[in-house]
This record gives C-alpha cells, sequence and structure tokens, in this order.
C-alpha cells in the first residue's frame, strides 16, 4: 500500500477516535451508527469502553457505600480421615465413567492420601455487597452467606499428602461469559504435571478430578516450604471468565517451623500470629452492570479494570480487629490491576514471606507492590496505633490493561480497600519480629548444577501476544528441562510500554538480576518467587531447579486476559537431556 | 424433559481436554430458551450493513451473529505476512471444522480497507485462498469498520498502533452468541488450536 494511503488512513482513524470517544453525538447520529436501539437504549456503549484510550470506562459500577459490611473470613474446608475414604484414592484412574482421564498420579507409594477433600463446584448465590444484586457465583463448595467467606482455604501440612477429589457441577447449559469446564489449578504448588491443573487439561459438567497433593518439600528440602498458595480455575481460553466468575480459594502450607501456632514451645517454630489472627486477605477487581452483577467485558483484549474492590468477596468491607499482631496473607487475583498498598496511618508492618513464602528475614515496609497472582504475607501490629480506625489503601495508579501508569496516589486519594475497626488491646503470645528473626534461609544457588541457560521473550505481534516469536500450541513443547538440574532463565519483555505478572508452574525460582542489576540481600526480592512483575522493557534473569516430578507445565503471563488470549508457553520436566 | 433425566444426560457427557466421550458432535444442541445471561448484557454488537464477497448485504448482529457460533477477524487484502497466513490457518481450520461451517459456525473475515478492498477484490481473494461455504469476506463503511472494531475489542491502548491497521489483524474472536460464550485466540495460531478454542463454544448438553 501506498504511504500516504497509510497516513490519510491514520488521520481519519484518529478523527473517527476522537469523534466517538469524546462523543457528543447527536441522537440521530447514535442511531446511524447502530449505537440507540428502536427503544432507545444506549447498545454499543460498552464497545467504547476503556479501550478506547483513557476514556476512563463505560461501564461503571452502582454506588456501593463502602464499610458497611463485615468482612468474611476464609474458614478452612474440613476434609475426611476415615479409612473408607482414604481407601478409596488410587493411583490410576478408575473404572468410575465420572472420573476425568489422566496420568496416573506420580511418586504415590510413601505420600499415598492421608486426608481427603471434596470441592463440588458449581453456582451458589451470593451478594457482594448490600447494593449489588444477589447473584450465582461459581464456588468450589457451600458456604454459609452470613458468616463465611464465599472462597474456600484448605489448612495443608508438610509430610501430611492429601487427595482433592475436584467435582464439575457446573450448569453444562449455561450462559454469558465463563465456561462450566475446569481443572482446578493450586497456584505455586510442588505438583506432578497430572495434579498441577494445566489449562489444557479441563474436563466437564458431571465429571471429576482427583489432584494429589504431597505436600513435600522440592528435593527433599526443608528451605523450600512454600506458606501461602492459591486455587483458581485454569481453563484454557477461560480462565480469566472462571475466576472472575468467583472460583478461588487458598491454601496454607504449615510445617515445623511456620507451624501455625503462634504458642507453639518447640524451640524451632517460629511463632507467627496464627488461629484467628492469621488472616488471608483475598483482593479481587470487578465491575458490576446496572443491574448490580458482575460484568465482564468480552470484548476487552487488553486486561480488565474494575472499580470495584472486594475482599474475601465483599466490596469494601469492615473488619474488627483486636490490637495486637496480625498476620495478612494478601492475594491479588486480579483479573488485570497492580497495587502498592499502604496504611491510611502510615503503619510500617512487617514482610515476612513474598509469594507467600517465607523470606529469610523480617523487612520493615511502609507499603508492598503487587502484580496479579502475588502474594504477600504481613505482619502488622495494632497495638500502638491510637486511631480507632485504619484502613488498606491502594495508592497505585492503574487506568487500562497495560499496566500502571507509575503514579503513587496519596493515601488520601487512592482506593481504600479494607476498613479496620481498633478494638481492645488482648494477649499477644506471638513472636515479636525484628530484623534479625530468623524466618526460612534461603536454598543455596549452586551455578554448577545449571545445565542450559534460556531466553523467554515476550512479545506483542499484530495485537497477539507471542512468546520468542512463536504462538502457543498445546502439542508443541517449548522447551524440555532435564529432572534433578538447574536451568537459568532470561525473561524479556519486548511488547512495548506493556507489564506482565510471569509465572511459571510447579518451581518456585530466585530472582538473580533485572536488566543486569543484582538482587541484593535485604531485598524483598532476594526471596523464592513464581511471580515476576516485568517491567515495560526489562529483563528478569532467574535460577530454577527442576525436581521430582516429570510432565508438562505452563509458563504464562498472569494478567489473566493476556493469558486468555493465548500469551502462554509450554515447558516440559523430562528424564531425558535438556533441550 | 423432567430435570431428572436431562441431569442424568448432562453427566453422562464427560469432556476430558476438549474431547467428548460417549457422545458425538452429533449429539449436542443449543440450549433452552428463556435463561438469562448472567452479567453479559445483550445488545453490544452495532447492527450495521455490511457486504459480503458474495454480493450479498447483511445486518451485522441480525444476518450474521444472532444464534450462531462465530469465528471474526479483520484482514485487509494488501496486508503484508500475517493475513495470508491467517486466511491459510484459517482454511485449514475450516477443513478441520467440515461440514459444520455453513450449518452452525461461520467464519467471517472483515476487512479494515473497505475503500481498496471492493467486492470483486474480496471475491478474488476468497477465491485465492479457496475458502469453502459458511466463510463470508465482508465489508463496510469506514464508519462502520470503525465502530465495529471497536466494539469487537481490536483496538490497541496505544493510539499510534491502534492507527496502524496492522495491528489489528493478528485476532480472531470465537463467540456463540445463542449462550452468551466469547473467547479469543490468534489468527495465524496453528489450525488446531483455533479449531481447540471452536470446540470450547459448544454447549454440553445433550437431547
Ligand atoms: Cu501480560
Amino acid at each position: 500500500m501506498v504511504r500516504h494511503d497509510i497516513e490519510s488512513q491514520r488521520e481519519r482513524a484518529r478523527l473517527n477516535r476522537m469523534e466517538i470517544i469524546d462523543a457528543k453525538l447527536s441522537r440521530r447520529e447514535m442511531m446511524k451508527y447502530g449505537l440507540l436501539t428502536a427503544g432507545g437504549a444506549l447498545v454499543a456503549k460498552s464497545g467504547l469502553s476503556i479501550r478506547a484510550a483513557s476514556a476512563g470506562g463505560a461501564v461503571t459500577s452502582p454506588a456501593t457505600t463502602p464499610f458497611i459490611e463485615p468482612m468474611r473470613v476464609l474458614t478452612p474446608h474440613s476434609g475426611s480421615r476415615l479409612q473408607d475414604d482414604l481407601d478409596h484414592c488410587t493411583a490410576t484412574v478408575s473404572d468410575d465413567p465420572k472420573e476425568a482421564a489422566r496420568a496416573a498420579h506420580q511418586l504415590w507409594k510413601g505420600n499415598e492420601p492421608q486426608v481427603v477433600y471434596n470441592f463440588t463446584q458449581k453456582p451458589r448465590l451470593y451478594r457482594p455487597h448490600p447494593k449489588l444484586a444477589e447473584q450465582n457465583i461459581w464456588t468450589f463448595r457451600d458456604f454459609n452467606k452470613d458468616t463465611e467467606s464465599p472462597l474456600t482455604m484448605i489448612h495443608a501440612r508438610y509430610g501430611e499428602p492429601s487427595m482433592v477429589y475436584s467435582h464439575n457441577e457446573l450448569p453444562a447449559n449455561h450462559k454469558g461469559y465463563g465456561n462450566p469446564m475446569v481443572t482446578t489449578h493450586l497456584h505455586n504448588a510442588h505438583n506432578a504435571s497430572e495434579s498441577d491443573g494445566n489449562p489444557t487439561d479441563y474436563f466437564g459438567p458431571g465429571s471429576y478430578k482427583t489432584f494429589h497433593y504431597p505436600n513435600m518439600y522440592a528435593g527433599g528440602d526443608e528451605r523450600e516450604a512454600l506458606g501461602f498458595l492459591w486455587f483458581h480455575d485454569h481453563c484454557m481460553d477461560y480462565t480469566s471468565q472462571n475466576v472472575y466468575r468467583g472460583l478461588v480459594g487458598t491454601y496454607l502450607l504449615f510445617d515445623r517451623y511456620d507451624s501455625g501456632n503462634e504458642e507453639d514451645t518447640d524451640s524451632k517454630a517460629i511463632r507467627l500470629p496464627s488461629g484467628k489472627y492469621d488472616v488471608p486477605l483475598v483482593i479481587e477487581n470487578k465491575v458490576y452492570d446496572k443491574n448490580g452483577v458482575a460484568y465482564f467485558d468480552l470484548f476487552n483484549l487488553d486486561g480488565i479494570i474494575g472499580d470495584k474492590f472486594l475482599v474475601n468477596g465483599n466490596v469494601q468491607p469492615y473488619f474488627e480487629v483486636d490490637r495486637r499482631r496480625y498476620r495478612f496473607r494478601l492475594l491479588n487475583t486480579g483479573p488485570s490491576r497492580f497495587y502498592q498498598f499502604k496504611f491510611s496511618n502510615g503503619m510500617k508492618f512487617w514482610q515476612v514471606s513474598n509469594d507467600g513464602n517465607l523470606l529469610p528475614f523480617p523487612i520493615e515496609r511502609d507499603s508492598v507492590s503487587m502484580s496479579v497472582a502475588e502474594r504477600m504475607d504481613i505482619v502488622v501490629d495494632f497495638s500502638g496505633v491510637t486511631d480507632n480506625i485504619v484502613y488498606l489503601v491502594n495508592v497505585l495508579e492503574h487506568k487500562d490493561g497495560t499496566g500502571p501508569t507509575g503514579k503513587i496516589l496519596s493515601t488520601g486519594v487512592g482506593d481504600k480497600i479494607l476498613q479496620f475497626r481498633l478494638g481492645a488491646k488482648v494477649t499477644d503470645n506471638s513472636r515479636v519480629l525484628t530484623k534479625t528473626t530468623e524466618l526460612r534461609r534461603l536454598p543455596d544457588i549452586n551455578m554448577s548444577e545449571v545445565k542450559k541457560e534460556r531466553n523467554w521473550t515476550f512479545n506483542r505481534r499484530n495485537g497477539a501476544w507471542v512468546v520468542n516469536g512463536e504462538l502457543f500450541n498445546r502439542n508443541v513443547v517449548n522447551a524440555r528441562c532435564q529432572k534433578n538440574t538447574a536451568e537459568i532463565w532470561n525473561i524479556t519483555n519486548a511488547s512495548g510500554g506493556w507489564s506482565h505478572p510471569i509465572h511459571m508452574h510447579y518451581e518456585e525460582f530466585q530472582i538473580l538480576s533485572r536488566n543486569g542489576v543484582p538482587i541484593k540481600d535485604g531485598d524483598p526480592e532476594k526471596s523464592r518467587k513464581d511471580v515476576i512483575w516485568l517491567h515495560p522493557n526489562e529483563t528478569v534473569k532467574i535460577f530454577v531447579r527442576f525436581r521430582d516430578f516429570t510432565g508438562k507445565y505452563p509458563l504464562h503471563c498472569h494478567n489473566v486476559v493476556h493469558e486468555d488470549h493465548a500469551m502462554m508457553a509450554r515447558y516440559d520436566v523430562v528424564d531425558d537431556a535438556s533441550s | 424433559m423432567d430435570m431428572r433425566r436431562r441431569q442424568f444426560l448432562v453427566s453422562s457427557a464427560v469432556i476430558v481436554g476438549g474431547v467428548l466421550l460417549g457422545t458425538t458432535m452429533a449429539d449436542l444442541i443449543a440450549p433452552a430458551e428463556g435463561e438469562s445471561f448472567d452479567g453479559s448484557p445483550d445488545g453490544r454488537f452495532p447492527n450495521i450493513v455490511l457486504h459480503g464477497h458474495d454480493g450479498g448485504a447483511y445486518r451485522f448482529y441480525d444476518d450474521l451473529i444472532r444464534d450462531k457460533i462465530v469465528l471474526i477477524n479483520m484482514f485487509f487484502t494488501g496486508c503484508g505476512d500475517i493475513c495470508p497466513l491467517s486466511t491459510q490457518h484459517l482454511v485449514q481450520a475450516q477443513e478441520m471444522l467440515g461440514d459444520r461451517v455453513g450449518r452452525d459456525i461461520f467464519m467471517y473475515s472483515i476487512t479494515l480497507n473497505p475503500e481498496l478492498d471492493t467486492e470483486p477484490v474480496i471475491r478474488d481473494y476468497a477465491e485465492t485462498y479457496g475458502v469453502g461455504p459458511g466463510w463470508l469476506f465482508l465489508r463496510a463503511s469506514r464508519d462502520d469498520t470503525e465502530l465495529l472494531r471497536r466494539a469487537l475489542g481490536f483496538v490497541d491502548p496505544d493510539p499510534a498502533l491502534d492507527a496502524d491497521l496492522e495491528t489489528h489483524i493478528g485476532v480472531v474472536k470465537f463467540g456463540n452468541d445463542a449462550i452468551g460464550r466469547w473467547g479469543a485466540c490468534p489468527s495465524f495460531a496453528d489450525a488446531e488450536e483455533i479449531v481447540a478454542g471452536v470446540r470450547t463454544l459448544d454447549p454440553i448438553k445433550r437431547t
């Protein structure tokens, strides 16, 4: 095509864009453009949504009075230890026609389940705020909607393998966004491929699949202990929609050191705040339509940025706390928003984990930043706070799917997400943290184990996502990593102005450097991670080991809207040599 | 059908990895009318008029989308490498979907350059690539094309990239209007991936 033609097209496109966005279109023009129905309703309004430059979002949620409902607390799902139930678990698929196909569970012998859980995924009615509609959300289990969070939780222990029967009871004839095909992923777990909830291993309504969680340290190394993991559905092409529907839960993993008992008499126990003082705060970002029903823009290819913030399933709740120490486990479920959290009174706190894995030592912070799917454990001490009300505030401006603008808002202007109502001073036997409290040492990085260095470059081509120039194909293995070796991966963002939370399944890794600058001791990223906040034009170098299991795993963007548009690659852990 | 029988039949259609066990595609029908589209409001498609390479005129929603399973991509005949690659992969996908294309699945390629891509040009283009029945190459007025492009999400937040036609040709949307289910994948993806995407649009239900 000739050059001047492109130029004139650009100019025309620009004019059109301005016309539609700024759009004081007359009623006649609206009819002409097909924007109005005969009845006068605005039909294509959402078509001219946030994606049209910085218009701020065409779908705006109804007003919701903040902090009028108590925060729902996640309660641990109860499992069965009955011998009958345990005997029923098998490594191979049973002859029950309802059981979905899978490979036999690896490392079964010696890791036979000691607890059995049942998930029943189906729509359940819930009202996320009094001003919003009671609506069907998809959850993993029944819950008491007056007292419990709709999000499920499992408390697990190292050395105590478990089995989850994940039943798909979603309606086969479901209409609207979401796909009733599911594959239950336990994010960050050191699980075999067949129990990983791989995006392409979805199973349909009326069937179930078993997931074996051996709760074993990677490579038998207790320094590899994971602490705060989360469940979410991972159905290929529909992860963002199914997660938005509500298929989210948390998984807390304890061991002798992080024992979940602040009064533990074991001298090795870290004694972080426990019981009702160990509280997951699951932060979801949504937008609701005029009827108060969660709205998902199916024609947004960039990322969904909502105007409502939910904590544990409710929009902007309040939480009555005692004046003592708490362990808060922060999780950002996305779909696309990044955060920087602070407290409204500016108080400092201890960051004790990164991606839910304990740090070597606590780090004193006054804010933490989180891209999608990241987890941070923080210990907050309310005992010396004089205010009776404190807010958790997001101060990071984020307007569209490209990523945060980088602008930090003042706590007065930021998004108040959760209100703490401070009560009485009470006994607190949890450990007083200092900069030298030993939490969990990092595993050594031994370069002699490295058998391969790979580059993963995330790019955008003609509006589609590519990894190393290739498109995702579930049957194409992009990397074969030999079991019991380590690799160096250079993860590069070459996609222009976009930020991406890049996640690899299975093994957590350690970041060596960002753009060549080494991560130093005492940096919160001197830690074991599974998500990288990848800034525009950045290269992050990581060290990762492959241990215990073989099989396929994905590496993908956790802006789940990007992920659903195939921003994903496949790596396999193999017994043979790497390739 | 009473509830009990329906549930029995639903639960007997087990799907693993996108492959149906114990049922076939022919057993699948669209779901019953009258169920609401939770959180997916109606009426987001501008009902503009498009002209096909077959000489027909079509209302976008009424004639092309309503109650159909569709694949939609944007292209222009003058584009460099990607449109030819996409078109070839979509031709393969069409072959793999067999006689469902034209029956319950329809494919639409909409030109971003309606001034140059006149009816004879897009007809030649379709013939060159050997596209089968059930797949229309379409053109609309410049304004309507812009409106449709935005409504379908073929946009880029960077104004310079958004103005570049080549930005919008790399994605194919697939959807089933009857159940309000939509997804997307790269248009130049391997045909098997495109087909895997389309297969997720079948309601999992038997008569
Ligand atoms: Cu991304």
